[in-house]
């Protein structure tokens, strides 16, 4: 299953639920604020741990986080990899 | 002669996942033209809005963020950061565009307008003001 978040981890607890309720094998891709959950140095990192973590990459460049600035691991994608995962995946969950 | 007031305009709201940010930009510059005696302080979320190098071409969406920049020309120079806020998110100011005023009485010295503030400051500022909008 593909897991998508898009609010930013500190506004509601999205990403919590998302990170919790994920399964071995499951993928999270973050996208639109849901990208800065991807940033190493915050305190919502330590929930992407030994998850599958992708993110949207014209997110992060509309937000100014640079590449150096991610969880290490973390995969970077463009709208058609977007696609790509979706097309993948059995199903999709938002948590909107 | 009008009367002038503080204004604060309270920013927490990340940039582009919602529309709250640019609106609070415009309304800002707005309140600047009637001038007024203008702060703006960006904590929780809001301190998202003042990175550096955002580049919005692959989302079509206009990037406002160089617009902060033009805020001290609008004699907006009062710019509160609550440090808590980025420390948080792991944003040091460096992250942060670098925004200047020229101070006329100075011979127009350049003097930076962002103010690293604790929580207990920025409660301080708040308690000052005659009037607060949130975005």
């Amino acid at each position: 299953m593909l897991h998508l978040v898009n609010k930013s981890p500190h506004d509601g607890c999205n990403l919590d639920t998302a990170t919790s309720i994920m399964k071995d094998g499951d993928s999270l891709l973050l996208i639109e604020d849901g990208v800065y959950g991807a940033i190493k140095a915050g305190k919502a990192a330590s929930l992407l741990e030994g998850r599958s973590v992708s993110v949207l990459g014209p997110d992060l460049a509309a937000r100014g986080i640079s590449e150096d600035k991610l969880v290490d691991g973390i995969t970077i994608v463009d709208y058609a990899g977007f696609v790509d995962m979706v097309a993948a995946s059995d199903n999709v969950q938002s948590w909107l | 002669m009008p009367e002038t007031k503080k204004l604060m305009y309270i920013n927490r709201k990340a940039p582009y996942g919602t529309i709250y940010a640019w609106e609070s930009l415009e309304v800002v510059l707005i309140g600047a033209a009637f001038e007024q005696d203008v702060s703006v302080a960006f904590m929780d979320d809001g301190v998202y809005q003042l990175t550096k190098g955002q580049d919005t071409t692959g989302i079509g969406m206009k990037n406002f963020s160089p617009t902060y920049t033009a805020l001290g020309d609008y004699e907006v120079n009062k710019i509160y950061v609550d440090k808590e806020s980025l420390e948080e998110r792991g944003l040091t100011l460096d992250d942060l565009q670098h925004l200047v005023w020229e101070d006329e009485d100075e011979d127009y010295a350049e003097k930076d307008s962002i103010r690293l503030v604790s929580r207990a400051e920025l409660s301080e500022v708040l308690a000052d003001q005659d009037v607060l909008f949130n975005f």
